[in-house]
């Protein structure tokens, strides 16, 4: 199922040149203002929880996500060099999973990691905060992933379609109207932290059990459905 | 294997050049402004997907409408209650709308430029009579046309409505003219920032992708000072930190000066001395930008 040559040129497409300052010019940006919030405000549990919630799981995890998922796959279908990939004896469920496997590698390192330095630097992990905004991170980088990365496959203008429901449905919807909460990824993996952090700093409208069967259904899909477009792809002109 | 043919050596007297009535071009040329002008209508078009596919058409005219329809609605709400004044300043609209404007910058900057990089059709702009200033100004100013269309329809739904309602004239023709400058701004400074990420990378995804990382992000991160700087009581920081966001910048800039109440934390804008910062902010990067597109396009262009 996975295939160690098509990682290998994923991995080049994603993080070749400048596109790997790029990815991490996020994080460092998130690190350096949590530098700054500490020395202004000293270690405090409440600001700590507003920043990673705020800016590391709402803006960060799904831009890199958008950038990780869609990029895995859209740009080689936009210049039409997949069908190179497609014409070798591979299965394309294995291309899409290994494509897979390496977008939630780099949403992983850029998002997780990033955020468990910056809640070690904001109150020194207090309250198992860092830890637990670094679960959400994991949790949602894997189904952010694997939704982007079907996006990719579905249309052209995927990396509209995926900051459209990153930035309109899950932060303009999801504090307008509830029931947007249900549905957003962000929820499911803060009900996972939730549980991991105890008390109430870390809160989610969604039970953990709702949160954890819905993560696992949308990846599954999204992988198995992505996989089955692959298979019937046709490359269109330009628009 | 080619086949040696012996070549004939020609004689000198048999070499002639035929006259076989090729003509000149002894028509009146148009020449470079009229070239200019065509690429900015061109660009502009494009910008609302007119002149391209009908799948290219959606998404703009989809974010016209969602800029537009709240207006409506409001003016509804104004006329059907027969309220005083409007519920939202015409200052106020496009910093609400902000998650909007960013959308229609990220997704129309990149297919402006991107395009032109990838297929590698800029030297072929400057086949023509076209200079590199010529392209960067017309490309320029049909982003921000275009922006400006998208910021100032909905005031002027608000202010028509709102004439309609028999607000007071003065007062509204008053607020209208602020919106429009504060809008201008805005477009301006919007599409200086997303043309110039967008002219990098002749990736379309990427280039979308960066400017909304850019434009979100950043406003992320200075929302989230400024409300920390706000709860730590230090609201002298608060306009400081201000200065670090486009959408912020066009905030601070037009409580100081266009008579908007400031959307930031605690309504604290800046002052008329730091909003003098922030007006010499606003126009500096937009000159940067515009130099940063001449830079660019120097190199790329050959």
């Amino acid at each position: 199922m996975y295939d160690p040559t098509v990682a290998r040129l994923t991995y080049r497409a994603l993080l070749g040149r400048r596109r790997a300052l790029i990815l991490g010019a996020l994080p460092l940006l998130l690190i350096v203002i949590s530098v700054i919030v500490r020395a202004l405000v000293g270690a405090d549990d409440q600001t700590a929880s507003d920043l990673l919630g705020g800016l590391a799981l709402a803006t960060m995890v799904p831009i890199i996500g958008v950038i990780a998922g869609t990029g895995a796959i859209g740009p080689e279908i936009d210049d039409g060099s997949v069908v190179y990939l497609l014409s070798k004896p591979i299965k394309r469920p294995t291309i899409i999973f290994t494509k897979l496997i390496v977008a939630i590698a780099v949403t992983m390192v850029f998002s997780a990691l990033p955020t468990f330095i910056a809640g070690l630097i904001l109150n020194g992990n207090g309250q198992q905060i860092a830890v637990a905004y670094t679960v959400a991170a994991l949790v949602s980088s894997i189904a952010y992933a694997a939704l982007f990365l079907l996006l990719g496959t579905v249309s052209r203008h995927a990396v509209v379609f995926g900051l459209v429901y990153a930035l309109v449905w899950e932060a303009l919807f999801g504090s307008l109207v509830a029931g947007a909460r249900t549905l957003s990824v962000q929820q499911w993996s803060l009900a996972v932290a939730h549980k991991v952090a105890g008390g109430d700093l870390v809160t989610s409208d969604v039970g953990l059990p709702t949160a954890t069967v819905l993560l696992v259904v949308v990846t599954v899909l999204a992988t198995w459905y992505a996989g089955q477009k692959l298979r019937s792809l046709t490359l269109a002109g330009e628009e | 294997m080619a086949v040696e043919h012996p070549v004939a050596a020609p004689s000198g007297d048999q070499t002639r050049i035929h006259n076989i009535g090729y003509r000149s071009y002894d028509g009146p040329r148009l020449g470079r402004s009229y070239a200019t002008r065509s690429l900015y209508s061109q660009s502009l078009r494009g910008a609302y997907g007119l002149g391209r596919s009908v799948k290219s058409k959606v998404l703009p005219m989809l974010l016209f409408v969602v800029m537009c329809v709240p207006a409506a609605i409001m003016v509804a709400v104004a006329v059907a209650t027969k309220a005083k004044d409007l519920p939202v300043d015409y200052t106020r609209y496009a910093i609400i709308m902000q998650a909007v404007i960013s959308l229609y910058v990220a997704s129309q900057a990149p297919q402006s430029v991107s395009r032109d990089l990838r297929f590698k059709t800029v030297p072929l702009y400057f086949s023509r009579p076209i200079e590199t200033a010529d392209y960067v100004r017309a490309k320029y100013a049909a982003l921000a046309s275009a922006m400006f269309i998208l910021t100032a329809a909905p005031l002027i739904v608000l202010y028509v409505g709102a004439l309609l309602a028999k607000l007071d004239f003065a007062d509204q023709t008053k607020g209208f003219g602020q919106g429009l400058v504060s809008v201008a701004l805005l477009s301006l400074l919007f599409a200086g920032i997303g043309l110039v990420i967008a002219s990098v990378t002749p990736r379309r995804g990427f280039g979308i992708a960066a400017v909304i990382a850019v434009m979100t992000i950043s406003y992320g991160a200075v929302s989230t000072l400024q409300a920390i700087a706000d709860a730590q009581g230090s609201t002298s920081a608060i306009p400081w930190i201000g200065l670090f966001s486009p959408v912020t910048l066009i905030d601070g800039l037009q409580s100081a000066f266009l008579g908007a109440s400031s959307a930031f934390p605690g309504a604290v804008g800046p002052g008329n001395g730091e909003g003098v910062v922030y007006v010499l902010a606003v126009l500096g990067l937009i000159a940067a930008c515009y130099g940063l597109l001449l830079r660019r396009y120097k190199k790329v262009g050959l």
